[in-house]
């Protein structure tokens, strides 16, 4: 079902929202998990100094995140354009359109890994996908960073609480296990997912999500 | 004169003392049969806890070769066993069904602790999800220490394992 | 849960026809996971994998140790292939501390992760020959695994936990005559397992046990996100040791081998021809390889970071792409690690192959799949 996409073209350009035709200034070297200095949900680098002298950004991967503003506007933000890896900061409004957009426009095909990250001090949970392609050889060696944010609970009731983001795993349906896990590890709910099951931990486990920061492991 | 001693009344004590007499000079011999026979068969139960699995894969391999010393690949089902090597980690999720294998397997039973993880929880000592060593699930007989422990040092755990059920008591005497 | 899963897949409420089966974790099939099998006489109409049995939370410990001392314990989950595995997050460190390695170092890293490679697959191939029931399949390979072990603890010193990858290069240089002794002991390995083409891949036995057995298409394959051997084995030629090299290997002659069947048959055969491939890339190591030079970067006990960073580095292991997300905040140690592991990825293919499959496939399709629980648990 993918690979009935991914035979067509990569540039798809898509000319229906020329919104905003300047692309976001990619700050290169912007580091985007600082949990102290950040409240607002895309993680913004709050030292935004002006390089006059921009850094050269590498073409391919610009283009990349290029297409993206192209489309979405200020929907989403570039968190970084690196050598093979862009970064890309999503409201959770947004990702699942964004999800369909590279899969099907930018002919991304699977994704590598679901990672959560806790930030308590921004009372927010991020969840990451990686997401990469087969298909395309051109795009065999980038890989894409879909960042979003859920908000986070003090107490949390997993599955029942506002942690929610929605799922892409009817996108990318390799998402599936690695949500799962994001699931049970965060305790982020994540809507669409029909199966959003235990995976890893003891069927009893009652604590908190383990990987969430303010669970501390014995003797720390 | 001993059928002055012999009355209708104490016939079973002095039957009974017969039979102690009888048991002790036979139980060694009998027992010492019954534990060769055991020490040279143990039958390992087929369950892999962790990573310590590539070492006891390595020890069954024809360079190290643990059947020599009469310790049996491990193939096969449980009811026919006597031996479990625990071989690394015990998590909380797996603690039950270790218990589980071992309350299935018949009597008599012996365990071997394999590995850093089963006898202190080893690297993993501070993890949440990892027992501190499994003496609390089930009891050892053996332990043997390493991350992991190399072929030798099993084989090594193996037959102290044996020097072990030959001095054991073969039955139990009521 | 069943509601809107594809048709088949969830598990469905046994009757009399369909029966739920339990495989695992005490089974000579399962390895250290359970699957929950759904079977409807011979046939397996559903199957639930249930991981989890060696979740040790290596990526919590991880964040409370310096990028130093996590070194031993996230080689762990992959023993066996220890240097694959500490791949990626000694890239990443690298990337955040901001060190440069020596060009040796890399050669001795590329030498030391394709010996590993071939260590765990001939470990593989012998669990393969034990779920076969192949006895002399867990004899050969599990012996010649050996040689290479030998020459492992040669260059690091211990037979299969190695730890030798550290930020900033690797922890010993070669041993002297290393070069002479690996060349030789390379060659005959390679000797060797080129003979087990006659005994596994062309025997009667394995071949009607594999051939046509959980067959993943070409879609399916890209679609699921597997990786590695079985994503080879589907006709999708992707191996990052060529797509994106690291170290040196764009340095080196890399051949990837590619299978069109995408059955069990194929997704046992493809490690072993990587096997050969490693080889050969060993051999052209040895040739290239700077004669002296330092093999490490040194680093402080507990190193500085750069400041906060993001990085995420991804290396080809022995089962298929493996990817390490570390996330930095300025501290000595890391924020977030996630590894994200081949094993991991190709669970999610299981409930695919296994289904319409007859049970007693159950283990060959499983075990094709070149998956090791305890690096899918982590
Ligand atoms: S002792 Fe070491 S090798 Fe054995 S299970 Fe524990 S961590 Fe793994």
């Amino acid at each position: 079902m993918m690979s009935d996409d991914s035979e067509k073209p990569v540039a798809d350009p898509k000319p229906d929202t020329k919104s905003s035709p300047p692309p976001k200034p990619d700050t290169k070297s912007s580091p985007p998990p600082k949990p102290d200095t950040k409240s607002s949900p895309p993680p913004k680098p709050a030292s935004k100094k002006p390089e006059e002298k921009p850094i050269e950004l590498p073409a391919f991967e610009k283009g990349i995140s290029d297409k993206l503003v192209e489309k979405f506007g200020d929907k989403v933000e570039v968190g970084f354009v690196k050598k093979d890896r862009v970064r890309i900061n999503i409201s959770k409004e947004n990702i699942h359109k964004v999800a369909e957009f590279v899969r099907d426009a930018l002919n991304y095909d699977h994704v590598e890994s679901v990672t959560g990250v806790d930030f308590p001090t921004d009372k927010e949970i991020e969840v990451v996908y990686h997401v990469g392609s087969y298909t395309d050889s051109s795009l065999a060696r980038q890989i894409l960073v879909l960042a979003t944010r859920a908000p986070r609970e003090e107490n949390p009731i997993p599955g029942q609480d506002s942690t929610r983001l929605p799922s892409i795993r009817d996108v990318f349906y390799s998402a599936e296990f690695g949500e799962r896990e994001v699931f049970e590890m965060l305790g982020v709910y994540f809507e669409g997912h029909p199966d959003n099951r235990r995976l890893l931990l003891p069927e009893d486990w009652a604590d908190l999500p383990p990987l969430r920061k303010d669970f501390a492991i014995k003797g720390r | 004169m001993l059928k002055d001693l012999i009355t209708p009344e104490n016939a079973n004590v002095f039957v009974g003392k017969l039979g102690d007499i009888l048991e002790k000079a036979i139980d060694k011999p009998l027992g010492y049969a019954i534990n060769w026979g055991r020490i040279w068969s143990l039958w390992p139960v087929h369950i892999e806890t962790a990573c310590c699995s590539v070492e006891f894969g390595a020890a069954s391999s024809p360079r190290y070769d643990v059947e020599r010393f009469g310790i049996i690949e491990a193939f096969g089902s449980l009811r026919q066993c006597d031996l479990i090597v625990v071989q690394g980690t015990i998590t909380r999720k797996m603690a039950p069904r270790l218990r589980l294998v071992y309350d299935q397997m018949p009597e008599p039973k012996y365990v071997i602790a394999m590995g850093a993880c089963a006898i202190t929880g080893g690297l993993y000592f501070d993890s949440y999800n990892v027992l501190p060593g499994i003496d609390g699930v089930i009891p050892v007989d053996v332990y043997v220490p390493g991350c992991p422990p190399r072929p030798e040092t099993l084989i090594q755990g193996c037959m102290l394992l044996q020097e072990k059920i030959k001095r054991m008591k073969a039955r139990k005497i009521v | 849960m069943t509601a809107e899963l594809p048709p088949g897949l969830a598990l469905q409420k046994a009757d009399e026809r369909i029966m739920t089966l339990n495989v695992g974790p005490q089974h000579p099939g399962s390895g250290h996971m359970r699957i929950v099998v759904q079977i409807d006489g011979d046939y397996i109409v559903a199957c639930d994998p249930d991981p989890g049995y060696v979740h040790r939370g290596e990526e919590k410990m991880a964040e409370y140790r310096n990028y130093i001392t996590n070194i031993p314990h996230l080689e762990r989950p992959v023993i066996h292939d220890s240097c694959n595995i500490l791949y990626p997050y000694v890239l990443g460190a690298e990337e955040i501390l901001g060190i440069e390695v020596p060009e040796r170092a890399k050669y001795v890293r590329v030498i030391a992760s394709e010996l590993n490679r071939c260590i765990y697959t001939m470990y593989w191939l012998a669990i393969y020959g034990i779920f076969l029931g192949h006895s002399t399949m867990f004899m050969w390979p599990a012996g010649d695994r050996e040689l290479l072990i030998d020459l492992m603890e040669k260059m690091t010193g211990a037979r299969v936990t190695h730890a030798h990858f550290v930020p900033g290069g690797v922890r010993n240089d070669l041993p002297p005559n290393f070069e002479d002794t690996c060349l030789r002991q390379v060659n005959y390995f390679e000797r060797r397992i080129k003979e087990y083409a006659a005994v596994f891949y062309d025997n009667p036995v394995l071949i009607s046990r594999t051939r046509g057995t959980g067959v993943l298409s070409r879609q399916d394959a890209i679609r699921l996100g597997t990786t590695g051997s079985v994503l080879r084995a589907s006709g999708i030629d992707y191996d990052l040791r060529v797509k994106e090299p690291y170290d040196v290997y764009d340095e080196l002659d890399v051949h990837t081998n590619v299978m069109k069947e995408g059955d069990s048959y194929a997704r046992s055969r493809v490690p072993w021809l990587d096997m050969m491939e490693s080889c050969n890339i060993i051999r052209q190591a040895l040739q290239k390889i700077p004669k002296s030079g330092s093999v490490r970067t040194k680093l402080k006990p507990n190193p500085k970071t750069k400041g906060p960073a993001t990085v995420y580095k991804r290396v080809e292991s022995g089962r298929g792409s493996l990817g390490c997300y570390i996330v930095s905040d300025g501290k000595p140690e890391p924020y977030r690690v996630k590894m994200s592991v081949g094993s991991f990825r190709n669970l999610i293919a299981l409930p695919y192959l296994l289904k319409g499959e007859k049970l007693g496939n159950m283990p060959s399709v499983y075990w094709s799949l070149n998956y090791w629980p305890v690096e899918a648990d982590r």
